[in-house]
């Protein structure tokens, strides 16, 4: 609400100080002004040692290193309910510029599942920091070389193939089910604590795919226990360093391509409270931007392949907008909507 | 087959000099985050993990994984103490530790405990050392029915345990599964139990239980009884370390099975939680001393404590060969390997060997120099139980409550405590045992989701339960624990003792 009248007057501000001869100052300039003035609390929505609580201790870690803010950043884990915690606590910070949130696929799918009161409107938009991608994975003792093979074979199966993922209508079981929906096959899916039990249960054989991110099982792939199958979006990861002795990540061909209709990927974005000022904002884009300048940064994202994509501002609200009515689409089809 | 020369390169890494400061540094915060109830290591690690960033990742997994090890050992102190656990598997160290400091024999609690956890830790790492492939191959073969099996088994080994009655154990322990189903079904992700009420939607966070029934309801006690702790009598002898030492060879039957269970639970990976409980119930059931287990046995610190130790030491493993945490602690621990670029996995032993072997020789050492910092302290914590109740009394609700916050950053969490320490109290008046409830809470949850995961498997069959001989010996197992309070009241009978009172 106090928006219109704050940028109103700093657009009169700069109008003035034009009209005195002082005109260097931009618009821009003068809202990237706004600073912290007490310590920032960074609230993970996921436990610690989670992909999304890795990345928020990376990014507390460079801004430290680098000495990119001069309050500190404090990380929160606030992760009960798959998230539903950390997203309540954002809407009940209204007009807190003193909190962000990194969130990811749960910022649409708790909501829907849980039916706690949130959307992501109830948020402040700041930044898509990077979005991450899945791998359909099998066993490499299995015999499957292709998507499609494999998931001719799941559907000949009847139902008996498992596919193991991190949480419950959380991002794995919803690419499940966009992969059953896309294909016809079928799949039995067990709900695992972690990206490391996931990997875990496809190595020892308790199932026979994941959907895992690439950080997840690139050790098992490394050690020719795993064999990736195709990627869940709809361009090749960039990467073309060999990761094992014959293949990069680029030379995992795309589930399309396989002839696998579906894409997936997950938002690792940043967020604030609703009603903040705008000029609040432009310090986190600003903040998130010198993040991801840093060697750190483009390490993690280069070990982790990472999809580097960055947005901010409308173009992000339109991405969010679309990403939104997908996922509610997908889990309505599936009957995932809690009642 | 080379490990020992690999170790051997390995103790070359820690001839760093910095790398034994950070070894220090990390092993007195740990045992600082250890004495403070709520502050647990997962939490003390995740704080100081972005500091670490400008240090090499050998540096910083020495210092990190240092303050692991300072925690392991300081969960025991406030146990023993005050019956206050400072981390989730000191809950059984309570059991005898805290009747022993009230019968003035805290330092010998105290250098039992802190001993038993170096002896744990020690059988872990050599295990580690030189068999590392192979038990990173036996982790491989638990999926969701194993997982059940262990977890059922801790219960089973649980009900027969105590001296209440059957009926209380198992009323206790059916509260703490309610307790642990509040808030979201692992399996199909909907809130439940909740009632409306989104403060409940993360549930009862085990360590506020703790702290509540355990600490507060022990003030409550002790309120009641006269306001004097019944330690106040503690001798202080610096001697008390060597005294006890001469004592502990003939436990040592209870110590290595101890630091076998520990090293189990850790790999499977069940956790020091459940592993301390375990072996704390075999070692009553098993020991000639067992009858007097949970008034004041040096056997009884013994049991947990090797237990816990060398299952949070052997937690580890899964870790670095699997990518799989053993515990919370741990898998803060795997996040920071990924930050630092390291990618753990089966490779990793052969691409960073400097890393891996760094970091066991560091456990080693780091063990050592633990329990040269715990040791020197004991004469230290002891005295604390010659201050005034009333003087100590208001310092310890305090600490419940910061550490009841510090868990989820939540105030409602400190009402918790409070109702929780109540519950404590009329549980204890009533004779009915906390321990079930406390780990019902905290396995309830895993138990529940491996369950019904390997139901989904199984299409709903109980057969997947004996349908390979690992599942199946496991259960077995299970059952006879289960049914041994059947013999062992028959055995009682005949010999015409009759049932105790347990002591607090």
């Amino acid at each position: 609400m106090s928006r219109k009248p704050k940028s109103a007057l700093l657009a009169s501000a700069a109008l003035i100080a034009g009209a005195f001869g002082f005109g260097l100052v931009s618009a821009s300039e003068a809202q990237a002004e706004w600073k912290p003035t007490k310590t920032v609390e960074f609230i993970v929505p996921a436990g610690t040692g989670g992909g999304a609580d890795q990345m928020a201790r990376m990014i507390q870690g460079i801004v430290q290193k680098h000495g990119l803010m001069e309050q500190s950043l404090v990380v929160v884990n606030k992760g009960g309910g798959s998230g539903g915690e950390g997203f309540l606590d954002i809407k009940d910070s209204e007009g807190n510029p003193h909190k962000i949130i990194i969130t990811l696929s749960s910022l649409f799918t708790t909501p829907l599942a849980t039916g706690i009161p949130f959307n992501w409107e109830d948020a402040t938009p700041v930044a898509m920091l990077a979005l991450d991608e899945f791998v359909l994975w099998v066993n490499a003792e299995s015999p499957y070389k292709t998507a499609k093979e494999y998931v001719e074979a799941a559907k000949a199966g009847g139902g008996s193939f498992v596919m193991a993922g991190t949480g419950s209508k959380q991002e794995d079981q919803i690419i499940t089910v966009g992969l059953e929906q896309a294909t016809g096959a079928k799949f039995k899916y067990i709900a695992e604590k972690g990206g490391g039990d996931v990997a875990k249960a496809l190595v020892g054989n308790h199932a026979t795919s994941t959907v895992n991110n690439p950080i997840e099982q690139v050790s098992f792939w490394r050690a020719g226990q795993t064999r990736p199958l195709c990627v869940f979006d709809n361009e090749r990861i960039k990467l073309t360093e060999k990761v094992t002795a014959d293949m990069a990540w680029s030379d995992i061909p795309t589930c399309r391509e396989s002839g696998v209709d579906i894409d997936y990927l997950m938002l690792r974005g940043i967020f604030m409270p609703a009603d903040v000022p705008e000029d609040a904002v432009a310090y986190y884009i600003d903040l998130f931007q010198k993040v991801r300048e840093t060697p750190e940064w483009q390490e993690f994202m280069a070990k982790g392949a990472f999809n580097t994509s960055f947005m901010t501002g409308d173009e992000f609200r339109s991405w969010l907008q679309k990403a939104a009515d997908t996922h509610e689409d997908l889990m309505t089809k599936a009957g995932f909507i809690s009642g | 087959m080379d490990a020992l020369s690999s170790l051997i390169d390995g103790f070359g890494v820690l001839g760093d000099p910095m790398n034994i400061m950070y070894m220090f540094i990390g092993i007195t915060l740990g045992v600082l985050i250890g004495v403070l109830p709520g502050l647990g290591g997962a939490n003390g690690v995740a704080i100081l993990l972005p500091l670490t960033f400008s240090m090499s990742p050998t540096s910083a997994i020495i210092m990190l994984s240092c303050i692991y090890w300072g925690a392991l050992f300081g969960g025991a102190i406030t146990s023993i103490l005050f019956n206050i656990p400072g981390e989730p598997w000191s809950v059984a160290t309570t059991f005898d530790g805290y009747p022993m400091a009230q019968q003035g024999r805290a330092g010998e609690a105290l250098t039992g405990a802190f001993t038993s956890s170096f002896f744990g830790a020690l059988i872990a790492v050599v295990i580690l050392t030189f068999l590392a492939p192979l038990v990173a191959d036996f982790a491989l073969e638990f999926g969701p029915a194993e997982l059940f099996a262990v977890q059922l088994l801790t219960f089973c080994s649980f009900v027969g345990m105590g001296k209440e009655p059957p009926f209380k154990i198992i009323a206790s322990m059916m509260f703490g599964f309610a307790l642990a189903a509040v808030g979201q079904d692992p399996t199909t992700g909907q809130l439940r139990m909740t009632f409306g009420w989104y403060e409940l939607l993360r549930g009862f966070d085990f360590l506020i239980a703790v702290i509540g029934l355990f600490g507060i309801g022990e003030i409550l006690l002790t309120m009641e009884e006269g306001l004097a702790f019944k330690g106040k009598t503690a001798k202080i002898n610096p001697r008390i370390v060597l005294q006890t030492w001469a004592k502990l060879p003939k436990y040592w039957v209870t110590a290595l099975r101890g630091s076998i269970v520990g090293c189990w639970m850790g790999i499977t990976p069940g956790g020091a939680t459940p592993a301390s409980f375990m072996s704390y119930g075999l070692a009553k059931r098993m020991s000639k001393r067992g009858p007097n287990f949970g008034k004041g046995e040096l056997e009884g610190v013994v049991a947990p404590e090797t237990a816990a130790h060398a299952a949070g030491t052997s937690a580890l493993l899964p870790m670095l060969t699997l990518g799989i945490p053993g515990s919370p602690t741990a898998a803060v621990l795997l996040g920071g390997l990924l930050i630092w670029g390291l990618q753990p996995g089966p490779l990793l032993f052969i691409e960073q060997p400097e890393f891996v072997w760094g970091l066991i020789a560091s456990m080693y050492i780091g063990n050592v120099a633990g329990l040269i910092v715990v040791l020197t302290t004991v004469p230290l914590f002891a005295a604390i139980l010659r201050i005034p109740f009333s003087i100590i009394a208001p310092v310890i609700v305090v600490i419940c409550a910061v550490g009841a916050y510090t868990v989820n950053n939540a105030l409602l969490d400190m009402s918790f405590m409070l109702v929780f320490g109540v519950i404590g109290y009329v549980f204890k008046k009533m004779n009915y045992p906390l321990a079930p409830l406390v780990l019902a809470l905290v396995l309830g949850d895993m138990a529940e989701s491996n369950f019904r995961n390997a139901m989904i498997l199984s299409d709903g069959s109980l057969s997947i339960f004996w349908s390979n001989g690992l599942v199946g010996s496991i259960c077995g197992l299970a059952l006879v624990m289960l049914l041994w309070p059947v013999f062992s009241a028959g055995l009682r009978r005949l010999r015409g003792t009759t049932s105790q009172l347990p002591a607090q």
